[in-house]
């Protein structure tokens, strides 16, 4: 376990930041009982993805400079976001393309920048984390996580192993949430017709809980699984992880 | 077809409440989304040929100039004749003062995507000139009077019944709706357009420099008929259209026929290389090559946006596109439809004209996934969209809007300071206390985050932010 004794530096999403800190204090609680020493920088804000995909490159870029200037001095930063982590792993370089002293910069910061499970099972080859969650649980791929990254087999890895946990695949689970940041409020009835799928196919699977690694695409989930009364909970893996 | 946000929005949700479109778009996607996956895995190179193929598109689109005149030099050996348009209205000149000097009276089409982003079957028509689309997809919304929906699938929206329908009110055949009765119906009634045809039109999947000829691909056969059975042939090609050698092309022939079809390759594949020779039993007496640009060259001198050029319409990202497979292709209102269609009508069209296709995509990259050539079409719908941000005189795109640009200037502002945000987010949790809310969630946001609770509730603000909670957990441990 190459990275047991670095310290790991906790890059929060601002949605978890803001609207599910329980998300990464699950996450917390994961990586201190795998003796991982945290730092977290607490002037930390949005690492700048919603600007981007909108196409206001420059409001993206100093968001990510400011990201840059707080992260550098990491070892290894880790995240429970897969978009979020995706924006400072392919897209930071990006922004920062004409300006070969904040591209190396970017680029040493994108390369030791890791999304929580591809962290645990890639980096430190954890698979079981003696979680025990009794519950039907279905997993959502996020797009970002899973066309960008690469990232799906290491969270149904780490699944596969709680105890007492029935995990059942849903249809089309690699199928876009259809929230796409501003696509949701700007095309809101493309985006709500593509959510209604997904909603239908995670409630078809029969499963109680839905989870996934990144909190946009399960807020976007949440919100209509509640304005529909479905009674599935959504969850971060972090939090069947840290689950006893 | 109109190219603004409010047609693209009103068109989308009508699709959307079209049950027969959806059942349509969803078989669609269920049944060539998954086939072409499980090709691309199984590629007897390798996967990395896709990639390989990519380098060979780029390396035909980087030496195009060379290309193209290699290609025309050999066709013209060959006794063909070589067209350069650029611009749709020059193309459609081209075939209209073919038409005339052959006295042609009657046309014959083949499926192609550039005929239909020049207008040509119009421009024919008012000529006084009878055209009859081959395809059997393209045949049926041609009878329909409608426009293609789908690249490879034109007729995907029609229901059977439908078709049966139109058959027996345009064609005077008996109504059904089995399926081979009505292939037969509509071949009956093509072999007639075949046999009196003075010119066939057709497209290029793809040209080989080499070689010297260009390629068709379709299932029924048609492409093949009209290309050899009337005495004229025009062939029109998008000028980027063109592999360097046979091996490429062959390469990236599969792979279109994968992306397309899931299919290993088309059921007929044609190589034409100008007209019938002396010793020939079959083909036409003059062969015309139209090479289209109408905006490519703009296209290419663009290295943000060089690679759509590479691009060879199969329509692969279409089939796992979940924009697309919501909205169908009639909402893009252009000949092209789909993720390619989201980048390259802008790049065509222009740009604030068609704002609205490529900010109407979630940006999931599944296209990309499914590009046999891997394609970045995601990198280039955020280049779209920076360019709709700041403007851009190149490309004669003005700042789309104001105001948002404005909101994220402010963003921007309060997200460089960790306490101005804090104050904020204070203050959010004070606001979202009188907002209508049930059961801890809200259920009404103000503008301009309206339209998120049109159909879901937002999760509330929480108490405390990790940050604050993570100051108080150091704190009790030290």
């Amino acid at each position: 376990m190459m990275y047991k004794k670095k310290k790991v530096t906790l890059f929060i999403q601002c949605l978890v930041d803001t609207l599910y800190p329980e998300v990464a204090e699950a996450m917390v609680s994961v990586l201190e009982d795998l003796g991982l020493e945290l730092d977290c920088p607490t002037e930390q804000t949005c690492c700048g993805q919603p600007a981007f995909n909108a196409g206001h490159q420059s409001e993206a870029r100093s968001a990510a400079k400011k990201f840059i200037e707080l992260f550098e001095d990491a070892e290894v930063i880790v995240s429970p976001s897969g978009s979020c982590v995706n924006m400072v792993k392919n897209h930071y370089p990006d922004l920062f393309s004409a300006d070969s002293s904040m591209l190396e910069r970017a680029r040493a910061v994108a390369a030791k920048t890791f999304e929580f499970t591809e962290f645990l099972v890639d980096i430190l080859k954890v698979e079981n984390l003696d979680a025990r969650f009794p519950a039907k649980v279905t997993y959502h791929d996020s797009c970002h996580l899973n066309h960008c990254l690469g990232i799906h087999l290491q969270p149904r890895k780490l699944l596969a192993n709680i105890r007492e946990l029935e995990f059942i695949e849903m249809k089309d689970s690699d199928k876009c949430c259809g929230f796409g940041g501003t696509f949701a409020v700007k095309y809101a009835d493309i985006s709500s017709a593509m959510l209604e799928e997904k909603v239908q196919n995670i409630v078809d699977s029969g499963a109680t809980v839905v989870t996934g690694c990144d909190m946009s695409c399960l807020m976007n989930i949440q919100g209509m699984l509640s304005r529909t009364k479905a009674q599935v909970k959504v969850m971060h893996i972090a939090q069947l992880l840290s689950a006893k | 077809m109109e190219l603004t946000t409010k047609a693209y929005k009103q068109t989308a949700k009508k699709a959307i409440a079209d049950p027969i479109l959806q059942s349509a778009l969803a078989g669609l996607q269920s049944r060539l989304g998954p086939a072409t996956a499980s090709l691309y895995e199984n590629l007897p190179e390798g996967p990395d040929l896709r990639a390989k193929a990519h380098a060979y598109r780029r390396k035909a689109v980087d030496n195009l100039d060379i290309m193209l005149v290699t290609l025309a030099g050999k066709i013209r050996e060959n006794g063909g004749e070589v067209h350069f348009a650029a611009t749709a209205k020059d193309a459609v000149d081209i075939c209209l003062d073919i038409a005339e000097k052959n006295n042609v009276k009657h046309v014959v089409k083949g499926k192609s995507m550039v005929t239909e982003e020049i207008g040509l079957n119009r421009a024919l028509m008012d000529k006084g000139i009878e055209v009859n689309e081959t395809d059997l997809g393209e045949y049926i919304i041609q009878l329909a009077g409608e426009k293609p929906s789908h690249i490879v699938a034109p007729a995907v929206h029609k229901t059977r019944k439908e078709v049966g329908e139109l058959f027996t009110e345009k064609l005077g055949t008996p109504y059904t709706d089995d399926p081979p009765t009505l292939t037969r119906d509509a071949r009956q009634a093509l072999r007639k357009k075949f046999m009196a045809a003075d010119m066939g039109i057709s497209g290029c999947n793809l040209a080989c420099a080499e070689t010297g000829h260009i390629t068709t691909v379709s299932n029924e056969g048609n492409i093949r008929m009209a290309t050899t059975l009337p005495r004229v042939h025009v062939a029109f090609m998008g000028m980027e259209r063109i592999a360097a050698n046979l091996e490429e092309h062959q390469a990236i022939l599969r792979l279109m026929s994968m992306g397309a079809a899931a299919q290993q390759i088309g059921g007929y594949v044609s190589y034409i290389g100008g007209p019938a020779a002396v010793d020939h039993a079959d083909g036409p007496q003059a062969f015309h090559l139209v090479i289209v640009d109408n905006g490519r060259s703009r296209i290419l001198a663009d290295e943000e946006f060089r690679e759509m050029l590479c691009c060879i319409r199969c329509g692969a990202c279409l089939n796992v596109c979940p924009v697309y497979g919501k909205i169908g292709g009639h909402s893009y209102g252009s000949a092209y439809t789909g993720p390619v269609g989201a980048v390259v009508t802008p790049l065509l069209g222009g740009i604030n004209e068609a704002s609205h296709l490529c900010q109407g995509e979630s940006l999931c990259g599944a296209c990309r996934v499914a590009c046999p050539l891997n394609l970045n079409l995601p990198r280039m719908l955020l280049a779209l969209r920076a360019k709709l941000s700041e403007g851009d005189p190149r490309w004669n795109v003005k700042p789309k809007s104001r105001p948002e640009k404005m909101l994220f200037q402010v963003w921007s502002r309060i997200n460089q300071n960790r306490k101005v945000y804090d104050i904020l987010l204070k203050l959010g949790r004070l606001i979202q206390k009188i907002m209508p809310s049930s059961n801890h969630m809200i259920r009404r946001l103000p503008w301009p985050f309206s339209g998120w609770t049109q159909s879901r509730d937002m999760k509330p603000l929480a108490g405390k932010t990790f940050m604050e909670l993570w100051k108080e957990h150091q704190g009790g441990r030290s």
